[in-house]
């Protein structure tokens, strides 16, 4: 008796739930609406015969319990009666299957006035790839990949040469206008999905995979990994910008072709000394550090890691934050620094610096810092000097008082929080495993014995 | 004959062949350890899984508690929650719920419901259990080897299951592939048993539509299994090439981390489709038994014949059938050709026709029967109840459309923990709390039975269903910490701190049921042979619990089906397979 009262409180209870439950898809933004119209059709199916069968259980149960003076029917079949539930069940199922597949019909034929973009997964970054003027993507394979060719570019293939490179997990996309996105892994499978646009396809190396869609209302989009990645999956994110087409035009116009980044000159070391004159003042002139003017080390770090801060600086990405002290600091004195050029010299004087380790000043629990570390490892590599193609600074030898500040600032949202620092949110989540200040200290304390 | 009954008769053809004597083992290790008495086996599998079960409900409990509460316990890294993940689904999915159904209730129940002494090849079955324990020893290994278990999640996806960047790639995969490969093997050894004891040794007269649904449910879950295992072995020996000498079956070029690996020319795809090949009869693995079983709970309980017994036969065939040509409704958005989704949709959706004819039966057997709130009917309404709901919830993922938005959401992990995980766990529950007083002589204490059952079923249900919900808001599933998105509301995380209490009450409660197992061994209330005036063979033994050879002097003959329940004229409410229409007492009142 209880268990039928408890079977119709949890019916209703469900029933209310759905409707009252502030936990629903989001808005959508694409074409999709005939997605959501077939899973409104399939709640309303399932859920009549969710109640409907339910309900008839718990009247069962209430009206047929145990009587001693009483006994059971006997009827072992009722053919006729099978018949029709069988029947009722197959029209049920018909009305929710035809439409969905005449969804996915669409699904799977792309208009053909779609553009062809590409979308390019790896171990825990997005980066994108437009066609140039040609409209044709040049040809790519993953043997080309390398630092310099992250896209793994065919240097030969003259449609690959006006190819649009977009090395930022962001990427903007013009409204109403249909478009094909090609998918891409390099390492494993990863999984690009938009919950606004409501399409999902996974990205699995060797081949090649698509979605379409027509984005339909401007704004700022999540883009997640959903299909398990390793380690660092939960911080794979990218994000879709869908904005009118002029201000997509300004967007896409400031990427370089492939011919362009193949082009760009490695920086001048000696054009950069004269540069690093002002640098010198607190960071040495060595480039040692200094712990106190807060100038952490610069040697023997990677000089494509230098150029993304210094151009963060600039750009007021890092150094913007109001409990960013010592950031702040420094972003003047990015600003002197005049262009890209600037940048790319100082970078090349500041690697031609001798890479003397900086003295220990952390304590910590070394062997504690070391179970830790091993999620770092994963991206900052085990010998801590830092992977280019996981866009992992190097770690081992800098300063560890900076490596606790930055680990406290990424914790607190002081740094990775700004929309535009694409890789620092996620070592903002990553940093979040640290539980407490000790947790900060023992890992750097095993980072300074890295040899 | 004053009375009409179903597929009686007074005849049974003489037997074939000659009994054999069995050999009976004289000292205790020959009776407890190394037996080869199927019930003996039954118990060994039932306590090693149940063993390492918990293990696996421990496991969950520190992922939810990472879910609920991100980032506040220093020993749960993305790689332990990755590798709690991934140990949880495959130990609950393999090493307990399928070696609970097959193994545990397979062994025990087989022999004696279909009139046999034992399984027909009791060596083979002894070794069986010993393998299948090995399997398990591999596994928890694996969290004791340098770098830990794998954390590759319970499907092991190459590539990145045997890359860096997954935790476990260097030793925790290789002793999971390895474990898997002993447990298929030790499978293999039981399932052929099962199989050829159903097919070979059934007693006279036991013809295959007299067999009880328990023992149809088990033996065609074992016949998938024979067929889909394979499909997972081989893909454990191709991965374990890939990663110890460098094939590339599943590996295509690739460069991880910076570093061109030498692999080439292998498919990750083609690895998803073998073990989907096996993964999704492996559903129906673990959900047939439960069929089966739960349908002779209700219609013991009820006091009524399971309507309409030959459909629910052929259901099960059908759903076995079936169940090898949906798998790929797993992939809809793994980069397969799109064009199977119109394939496999509507396969997956046809199969829904035999399963609700199930619940319909279930459900149309209550009705007009005589129902014994028993804490085993209680388990089996609850699995009813949590059957349909996540057999609905199956319709939107098996729609190819409808999967799209929803896929590796935590509304898959909400769907298949309700029909996979809870309706399953909810019949074992039942079906031990009804062939407990078979099994021990005693019956289990009932207060505690019923608390048992209000928690578990009451509380699973305010864990799922909400979660559903997180998968529409689109909360991905496997995801070490949400952090922040803007679409997915705050009031999330609440939603996920209130599943992770349930959960916790949940997992502890099952201590009470614990604890009523070994109290009840000592003190519970004697059962006597039939407690639950039940018609299958079981029930009809010479002695409570049966001794080695079942059945005492002679083997029962069987006259009827398994279901003469409340059949009129008749004086008992029951009459058991093994009574001759002749010898059926008539009701006195009757003129």
């Amino acid at each position: 008796m209880v268990i039928a009262i408890v079977l119709i409180i949890l019916i209703v209870g469900s029933v209310l739930f759905h409707f009252l439950s502030p936990w629903y898809f989001t808005p959508i933004a694409s074409n999709w609406g005939t997605i959501d119209d077939t899973i409104s059709l399939t709640f309303w199916v399932t859920g009549v015969v969710f109640v409907a069968v339910n309900l008839f259980m718990a009247y069962c149960v209430i009206r047929f319990r145990y009587r001693k003076e009483k006994r059971a029917d006997y009827e072992p079949e009722n053919k006729k009666l099978e018949a029709w539930l069988v029947g009722l069940t197959t029209v049920g199922v018909i009305a929710m299957l035809a439409p969905g597949l005449a969804v996915w019909a669409k699904f799977v034929t792309v208009p053909e006035n779609a553009t062809v973009i590409e979308a390019v997964g790896q171990q825990w970054y997005w980066s994108y790839r437009f066609p140039g003027k040609d409209g044709k993507l040049g040809t790519v394979d993953s043997r080309h990949v390398s630092d310099k060719n992250p896209f793994g570019m065919n240097p030969d293939d003259p449609n690959g040469q006006d190819d649009i490179l977009i090395t930022s997990p962001e990427l903007h996309l013009p409204i109403d206008k249909p478009v094909k996105v090609l998918l891409r892994s390099k390492d494993v499978l990863h999984n690009f999905s938009v919950a606004q646009i409501r399409v999902k396809m996974d990205l699995v190396p060797g081949l090649v995979t698509y979605v379409w869609f027509i984005p339909t209302r401007t704004g700022n989009f999540d883009l997640l990994c959903e299909e398990l990645c390793g380690i660092a999956h939960y911080t794979m994110r990218g994000k879709l910008i869908v904005e009118e087409e002029r201000a997509f035009q300004t967007w896409l116009s400031s990427y370089p072709t492939f011919a362009q980044t193949s082009a760009q000159a490695a920086g001048d070391a000696a054009a950069g000394k004269p540069l690093y004159a002002v640098c010198a003042a607190c960071h040495g002139v060595q480039a040692e550090g200094n712990a106190a003017l807060h100038a952490p080390k610069l040697s023997g770090q990677g000089d494509w890691y230098l150029k993304r801060q210094l151009k963060y600086y600039k750009q007021g990405v890092r150094g913007a934050h109001d409990k960013d002290v010592f950031g702040k600091m420094m972003a003047p004195m990015a600003a002197t620094l005049g262009d890209d050029s600037a940048i790319n010299n100082v970078s090349a004087y500041i690697r031609t610096l001798p890479d003397n380790p900086a003295p220990a000043t952390v304590k910590g629990n070394a062997n504690n810092g070391q179970t830790r570390y091993a999620t770092c490892a994963v991206c900052h590599g085990a010998n801590g000097r830092g992977i280019q193609a996981m866009n992992a600074p190097g770690l081992k030898g800098m300063s560890d008082w900076y490596l606790v500040t930055q680990l406290k600032n990424f914790k607190q949202g002081i740094r990775g929080a700004h929309p535009q620092d694409m890789y620092g949110g996620q070592m903002a989540l990553m940093a979040a495993i640290l539980t407490d200040d000790r947790a900060v200290d023992d890992l750097v304390a095993y980072i300074s014995t890295l040899k | 004959m004053d009375y009409v009954a179903h597929d009686a008769s007074d005849f049974a053809r003489p037997a074939e062949v000659e009994e054999m004597e069995l050999y009976h083992p004289k000292t205790f290790i020959g009776k407890y350890i190394w037996s080869q008495d199927a019930k003996v086996i039954a118990v060994q599998y039932a306590i090693t899984a149940i063993g390492i079960g918990l293990v696996a409900l421990v496991l969950s409990w520190l992922m939810r508690l990472q879910l609920a509460f991100p980032n506040s316990f220093s020993f749960i890294d993305p790689s332990n929650y990755l590798q709690f993940v991934t140990m949880h689904g495959m130990i609950m999915v393999i090493y307990l719920l399928t070696a609970l159904f097959l193994g545990g209730f397979g062994n025990y129940l087989i022999p004696l419901m279909v009139g046999a002494r034992d399984m027909v090849f009791p060596y083979v079955n002894m070794v069986s259990y010993w393998v299948y324990l090995t399997a398990v020893l591999l596994l928890v290994a694996s969290f004791f080897v340098p770098g830990g278990p794998t954390g590759a999640g319970w499907t092991l996806y190459p590539p990145q299951a045997i890359l860096q960047g997954t935790p476990g790639a260097t030793w925790g995969i290789i002793l999971m592939l390895v474990s898997l490969a002993f447990f298929i093997i030790g499978f293999t050894m039981g399932g052929l048993n099962y199989v050829v004891t159903v097919l070979q040794a059934r007693t006279r007269g036991m013809t295959m539509m007299r067999l009880p649904l328990t023992v149809w449910g088990i033996f065609t879950a074992t016949v998938l299994a024979l067929l889909a295992f394979p499909a997972l072995f081989v893909s454990a020996i191709m991965m374990m090439l890939d990663v110890t000498l460098g094939t590339s079956f599943f590996m295509p070029a690739i460069v991880s981390m910076g570093q061109q690996l030498d692999y080439t020319g292998g498919s990750p795809v083609l690895f998803q489709h073998l073990f989907w090949f096996f993964g999704h009869p492996e559903v129906y693995i673990v959900a047939l038994p439960a069929f089966g079983i739960v349908s002779d709970l209700i219609s013991v309980h009820a006091r009524k014949n399971i309507f309409g017994y030959r459909m629910m036969v052929w259901a099960i065939v059908a759903i076995g059938g079936l169940s090898f040509i949906v798998w790929a409704h797993h992939m809809y958005v793994s980069g397969m050709n799109p064009y199977f989704g119109f394939f496999f949709a509507t396969t997956t959706l046809i199969i829904a026709v035999p399963t609700a004819l199930k619940v319909y039966n279930w459900v149309l057997t209550l009705w007009r029967g005589n129902i014994h709130l028993t804490v085993p009917m209680l388990f089996a309404i609850g699995f009813i109840f949590t059957f349909i709901n996540g057999g609905l919830t199956g319709l939107f993922l098996g729609n190819v459309t409808v999967d799209v938005p929803l896929s590796d959401t935590m509304f898959v992990v909400a769907h298949f923990h309700m029909v996979m995980a809870i309706a399953p766990i909810l019949v074992v529950f039942g079906a031990i709390y009804h062939w407990y007083p078979k099994i021990t002589g005693r019956m289990l204490n009932d207060t505690l039975g019923k608390f048992h059952f209000w928690v578990t079923f009451v509380g699973s249900y305010a864990i799922y269903y909400p979660m559903h919900y997180l998968g529409f808001a689109g909360v991905p599933r496997r995801y070490y910490a949400i952090g922040g998105t803007n679409f997915i509301p705050e009031s999330a995380q609440a939603l996920n701190a209130s599943i992770t209490i349930a959960a916790l009450i949940v997992g502890v409660v099952q201590v009470v049921f614990l604890y009523n197992l070994v109290w009840s061994y000592f003190k519970g209330k004697p059962s006597g042979s039939n407690p639950w005036s039940a018609t299958t063979l079981e029930w009809q033994t010479a002695d409570t619990p049966p001794k080695h050879g079942n059945f005492g002097e002679t083997l029962p003959v069987v006259y009827r089906w398994a279901y003469d329940y409340s059949v009129p004229g008749a004086k008992e409410d029951f009459i058991p397979q093994n009574v001759p229409p002749r010898d059926v007492v008539l009701s006195s009142n009757k003129t």
